[in-house]
């Protein structure tokens, strides 16, 4: 049996039709075409499908999306909006911007609010991942960009343990870490110095 | 590494829940953190599922001179944010990580039972209850005691058709302190072994209960009750009056006083006594038993020097 659903993504609301073992990071990629959302383990380990529930970090392959029928979500590729001022860096690794290749070919779902066409400033979290090197292949990004931005907003200026605790949650195989945290302090400095 | 199909209620008051759960005998949906990886894993397979979600009344922390009462659907984060429980508090901060303890709650935690999970080892300590209830052409309900209420590993007393309403843990007794030593193989992970330890001091910081609960070394929380071993015992570096609090937090391995390490080290070993380790990939039970000896120790040390800084509150 299929429920009809309405979720605010990224500021837009969306109305789909979801069976209800559908999970929310499957409804994000596949119903709604969002793939900046990345899907690595599917049982809460390793934090690439991490996206913000009503602001706070939450795991999307383990909520199912009937359960948050009417509430806010923000992906990766929402959070461009959030940020401040254009700036260049366009360029900066599509992962960082959610921007990934819709798996080519494949039918893809008319997007009324397409983040893309609006092309919004990268947010500072963003800006402070590409300038670090806070990322190689990018498959965790979305997952770390999205951890980071709540972090920061409950904690705008944390010490390097506070940091490690708060990416706890976040597995990167490529990074070894030390630039995610330097990206973590960085992006600190510009969300002091745009506020 | 989809979850199967599944029939899906989602009651918005109490009464509607339990009457769907009369019906179906359905599983409860909370937080998902543990019920969801199951099903993804495909080693749950739900007929029914209820989702309790949108009953906003299960979201009360409700807190009293006697212990605080936490509804089913108090997530982690907002108890630990709630701080209504210091004990409580604590043990949150290593239950998983940030994102997991913003869906996951304190009710479905104690229910899932998880054997190396935190939250059990706390009711248990502190001889809490948790409130079921079920519908019998009206809603009827029974409180339960840690003791009874974890049955074997993943197993609690809840039984088909009920729903565990609220958790009720009891208020500390004056001059109390708490500890909650774990280790795990990375943080958030659950713990290989771990020690909660609740003590209360006299007026002289002369120890006068001491009790511990464990995780990882048992089917269920294993609480041993050390007071035998180191009652009497004085607190290290509490002999001067409530100035201790310089102390507080750090282990002290050094055994201050002879006395009293003594007590510490034969209340360690009486816990270790009480627990079955097993082996598993990611410890063999010998090293289970040495580290509940050594976290054991820490735990009540921590404590009894926290519960000696509280006599000047
Ligand atoms: C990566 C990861 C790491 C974790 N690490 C830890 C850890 O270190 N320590 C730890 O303690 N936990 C850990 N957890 C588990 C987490 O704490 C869960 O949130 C918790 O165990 C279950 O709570 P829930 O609300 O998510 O329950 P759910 O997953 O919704 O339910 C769990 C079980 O309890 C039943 N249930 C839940 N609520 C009720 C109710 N009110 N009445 C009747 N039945 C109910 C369900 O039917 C189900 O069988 C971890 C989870 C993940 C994914
Ligand atoms: S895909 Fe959700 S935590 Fe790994
Ligand atoms: S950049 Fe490759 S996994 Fe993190």
């Amino acid at each position: 049996m299929e429920h009809e659903i309405t979720l605010v993504v990224n500021g837009a609301t969306r109305r789909v039709n979801v069976p209800a073992r559908r999970l929310l990071s499957d409804c994000l990629r596949h119903d709604l075409g969002l793939t900046g959302t990345h899907v690595g383990c599917e049982h809460g380990v390793c934090g690439c499908c991490t996206v913000l529930l009503d602001g706070r970090p939450v795991r999307s392959c383990l909520t199912f999306a009937v359960t948050v029928d009417g509430q806010e979500i923000t992906t990766v590729e929402g959070l461009a909006r959030e940020g401040a001022p254009p700036r260049g860096l366009r360029s900066a690794g599509s992962a960082a911007t959610g921007a990934t290749g819709e798996g080519g070919g494949t039918e893809r779902p008319s997007r009324p609010h397409d983040v893309e066409e609006v092309k919004p400033a990268l947010s500072p979290v963003q800006r402070a991942f590409a300038e670090c090197h806070g990322l190689q292949c990018g498959f965790c990004t979305p997952g770390f960009l999205c951890t980071v931005t709540a972090f920061l907003r409950d904690n705008p200026a944390p010490s390097d343990d506070e940091i490690v605790e708060g990416i706890s949650g976040n597995l990167c195989r490529c990074t070894g870490y030390q630039n995610i945290v330097k990206a973590v302090h960085r992006a600190a400095e510009l969300l002091a110095e745009e506020t | 590494m989809k979850p199967p199909p599944f029939a899906y209620h989602a009651p918005r008051d109490v009464g509607a829940a339990l009457r769907t759960l009369a019906q179906v005998r359905g599983k409860v949906l909370a937080g998902g953190q543990s019920l969801i990886p199951l099903m993804n894993m495909r080693l749950a397979a739900p007929e029914h599922l209820v989702d309790i979600n949108r009953i906003g009344s299960l979201s009360a922390i409700d807190a009293t001179p006697a212990g605080v009462r936490v509804g089913a659907l108090v997530r982690h984060s907002d108890a630990e944010h709630a701080g209504a429980h210091p004990l409580l508090t604590r043990a949150l901060k290593l239950v998983a990580h940030p994102a997991i303890r913003n869906r996951g709650t304190v009710v479905g935690s104690l229910v899932h039972a998880d054997p190396a999970a935190e939250l059990p080892a706390v009711l248990a300590v502190l001889d809490g209850t948790v409130r079921l209830a079920r519908w019998d052409g009206r809603a009827v309900e029974r409180e339960v005691p840690a003791r009874e209420f974890f049955v074997g590993p993943l197993e609690s007393a809840v039984e088909p058709g009920e729903l565990a309403v609220s958790a009720f843990f009891p208020a500390l007794a004056p001059r109390t302190g708490t500890a909650f030593e774990e280790v795990a193989r990375r943080h958030g992970d659950y713990a290989l072994a771990g020690v909660c330890a609740v003590v209360t001091v006299d007026g002289d910081a002369r120890v006068t209960a001491a009790r511990v609960a464990c995780v990882g070394v048992g089917p269920v929380p294993v609480v041993v009750d050390v007071t035998g071993a180191c009652g009497g015992v004085d607190v290290p570096g509490a002999s001067g009056g409530a100035d201790v609090t310089g102390a507080f937090g750090e282990v002290d391995m050094t055994g201050a006083s002879g006395s009293a390490a003594g007590g510490w080290a034969e209340a360690a070993r009486a816990v270790q006594e009480e627990t079955e380790p097993e082996s598993d990939v990611h410890a063999s039970a010998a090293y289970r038993r040495h580290l509940v000896g050594v976290l054991a120790e820490r735990a009540l040390r921590n404590a009894a020097r926290e519960g000696a800084a509280a006599r000047g509150a």
